[in-house]
């Protein structure tokens, strides 16, 4: 079953309820409540405070009045139906974490039904003593606890490649990106335990999939600050997520947090796999590819108001609001422009601001009701700030998308609707 | 005397996670040693130089009666029309030899990139069909068959002739494309704590 994306009915809701209720109407449709049948407020005391509530349940979901709150499938051929995005719907999001129901995932060769009776992880290579591990054996482990955004190379890519820009919603357009509180073992310790041999310097990350997805990885990376991820909020990992056991590079590229991951080849040298080949390169204006260009770099979005959405009525005071995070540190700041960059305001950072997390930022709005320009610039604790399209597109070939981060505008139109737009 | 007990017992504990070198005794942990026999029928990583490439040949003439029974139905007859990825010739949006190629890539933009265009080993061809090809039933080739498929698409990209064997030490020796092409950002881009050039792309206010 396709699932339709849930900003076009947001859209379309909206613009029947400015036709026909007025202001009134499209704050309800704003805040998420329009889209069930809606029962006219009245003095009556509800139903629900004259008889006792139903039972709970064991594993607890979300309210049905927001199934329409989910991840959207992005369409793709029959023929590639095992290769799939699954979105996030940031607009939806409030504050750093993502539900783990709602990570994004981009599956090369679909979610692989692991046992983990029957899972190892193993090291070898260039180590004194090859180890493996089980489950069991993997979680008596100290563990430690980050929170870290993922986000894919590829995300927001119809922004870099697309001639006209994609009518989409932030879900559509950036939902590759998702945060999460990620617990488990510095891989670090297991290395050590293992023994690096004098002249390692790589290890080759490997997933017990279907197509055995590959990455090569600096080892001082991976001594710095990689985890061998058991735990994902607090539960342990969701099977799309790569259950039972992920690594988690923070601030790097999603593709190379390797789920599923049953192997770590230490070596002297990169093993140039498929996705260090081609498809997760980029390729620059002169032609030549770029490789093992890891890091995500700042970026930000504004979530409220955004593409397919409709802004609150003019006159009365809102906020303009999104996220912001670098693959490099924390965010420093964040400016929102309301007229396309001729002017910029400071907008505020939520709490937390942590490393290579999401951040929140709002900057308070009262729509005067005319055209108007979002956009929104990061700047990260080293000073890296965010690039406008021109600058980014002038740096790579012509049908080069990944590790787009660029400067990112939202149209408001004089009737209230929210469109993506170069700027 | 006590105090002198507790001092011990705590470096007792301190020094084997103080222990990080190589030359160092074995860390206390919870691995098991891994043997070769368990090891042996994962170790599919195959390196540029050649290295763990199994034995084993093909030729492309062997290769193309896989290719048509095994892959042709995704990535196109020649290899270039999809809807799968593009397996020969250039990457980019246009191309002289394939006239309807912006047409197909507005359909399934992965064709924009190419195998033939930007790998920069024929090692990592190998790799790949080995591990994860055919898409429906991966790891379902003999070795003598990924050498044959692989030999065929090299073939396709025109830099193996249609009769040149495929093998442990042949394959390595194949020119690609991609590997004249290639820049890399690590280890210029660093850890990712710290600015570095390439954050050069980013823009300042
Ligand atoms: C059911 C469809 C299907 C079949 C059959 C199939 N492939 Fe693929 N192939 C794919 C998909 C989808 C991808 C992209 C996978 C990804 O991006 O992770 C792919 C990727 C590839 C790539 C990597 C291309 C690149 O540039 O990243 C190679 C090489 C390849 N296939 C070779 C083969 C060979 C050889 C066969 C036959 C033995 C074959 N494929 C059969 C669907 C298929």
């Amino acid at each position: 079953m396709e699932q339709r994306p849930d900003e076009r009915g947001t859209a379309r809701w909206s613009r029947r309820a400015l036709l026909t209720g007025g202001g009134a109407g499209v704050v309800a449709a704003l805040a998420g409540a329009g889209r069930a049948a809606r029962a006219e407020p009245t003095n009556a005391v509800p139903p629900w405070m004259r008889a006792p509530g139903g039972p709970d349940e064991e594993y607890g979901r979300p309210s049905t009045y927001e199934a329409h709150v989910r991840r959207v499938r992005r369409p793709a051929p029959p023929e590639r139906a095992v290769m799939s995005s699954w979105r996030t719907p940031l607009e939806h999001q409030r504050g750093i974490i993502t539900p783990s129901g709602l990570h994004f995932s981009v599956h090369h060769n679909g979610v692989p039904a692991i046992d983990p009776s029957a899972h190892r992880l193993m090291v070898h290579g260039m180590v004194e003593r090859p180890l493996r591990w089980d489950l069991e054996q993997l979680l008596r482990y100290p563990m430690v606890s980050r929170i870290h955004f993922l986000e894919c190379a590829g995300n927001t890519g119809a922004n870099a490649v697309m001639p006209m820009p994609l009518q989409a919603g932030c879900q559509e357009l950036f939902g590759e990106v998702s945060c999460s509180e990620w617990t488990g073992v510095p891989l670090r310790v297991l290395l050590e335990e293992a023994g690096l041999k004098p002249g390692a310097s790589w290890v080759v990350a490997e997933g017990a999939d279907g197509g055995s997805h590959a990455r090569s990885l600096p080892l001082k990376k991976l001594l710095d600050d990689a985890m061998v991820a058991l735990f994902q909020n607090g539960e342990r990992l969701r099977p799309s997520q790569g259950y039972p056991v992920r690594l988690l590079v923070p601030g790097w590229e999603g593709n190379v947090n390797v789920k599923w991951l049953h192997r770590l080849e230490v070596s002297d040298r990169p093993a140039f796999t498929k996705d260090e080949s081609g498809m997760y390169t980029q390729i620059l204006e002169d032609g030549r590819l770029e490789r093992f260009a890891f890091t995500m770099e700042v970026k930000s979005v504004i979530t409220r108001p955004s593409g397919g959405q409709l802004t609150a009525p003019p006159g009365r005071p809102t906020e303009i609001a999104g996220l912001a995070w670098s693959g490099r540190g924390k965010i420093a700041r964040v400016d929102v422009s309301v007229d396309g960059g001729t002017t910029w305001h400071p907008a505020t950072l939520g709490g937390p601001v942590l490393d290579r997390a999401f951040t929140t930022f709002s900057l308070p709005w009262t729509w005067d009701g005319k055209p108007a320009l979002l956009l929104s610039r990061a700047e990260d604790e080293h000073g890296v700030v965010q690039p406008s399209r021109s600058r980014w597109k002038a740096r790579y070939a012509a049908h080069s998308y990944n590790h787009y981060n660029a400067i990112q505008a939202w149209a408001v139109g004089a009737d209230g609707t929210v469109e993506n737009r170069y700027a | 005397m006590r105090v002198a007990t507790l001092f011990l017992l705590g470096a007792a504990l301190v020094v084997p996670i103080g222990a990080t070198r190589a030359d160092a005794p074995p860390r206390q942990g919870w691995g098991e040693p891994l043997t070769a026999d368990e090891l042996r029928p994962f170790d599919i990583t195959v390196f540029p130089d050649g290295a763990k490439l199994p034995p084993g040949s093909g030729t492309p003439t062997q290769g193309e009666a896989i290719y048509r029974q095994r892959c042709a139905w995704c990535h196109g007859p020649t290899g270039v029309e999809g809807p799968a990825s593009r397996l020969v010739g250039a990457d980019g949006f246009f191309e002289w030899s394939d006239p309807l190629r912006a047409i197909r890539i507005v359909k399934n933009p992965v064709l924009a990139l190419s195998m033939g265009g930007q790998w920069p080993y024929a090692t990592s061809v190998f790799d790949y069909v080995r591990r994860a090809m055919p898409h429906t039933a991966p790891k379902s080739l003999s070795n003598d068959e990924v050498y044959a498929v692989s030999a065929y698409l090299l073939h396709r990209n025109g830099l193996v002739g249609r009769d040149e064997v495929m093998d442990a030490k042949s394959l390595p020796l194949v020119l690609m494309p991609g590997a004249a092409r290639t820049v890399s950002a690590w280890p210029l881009e660093g850890t990712g704590r710290a600015p570095s050039p390439t954050s050069e792309k980013a823009g300042s206010r």
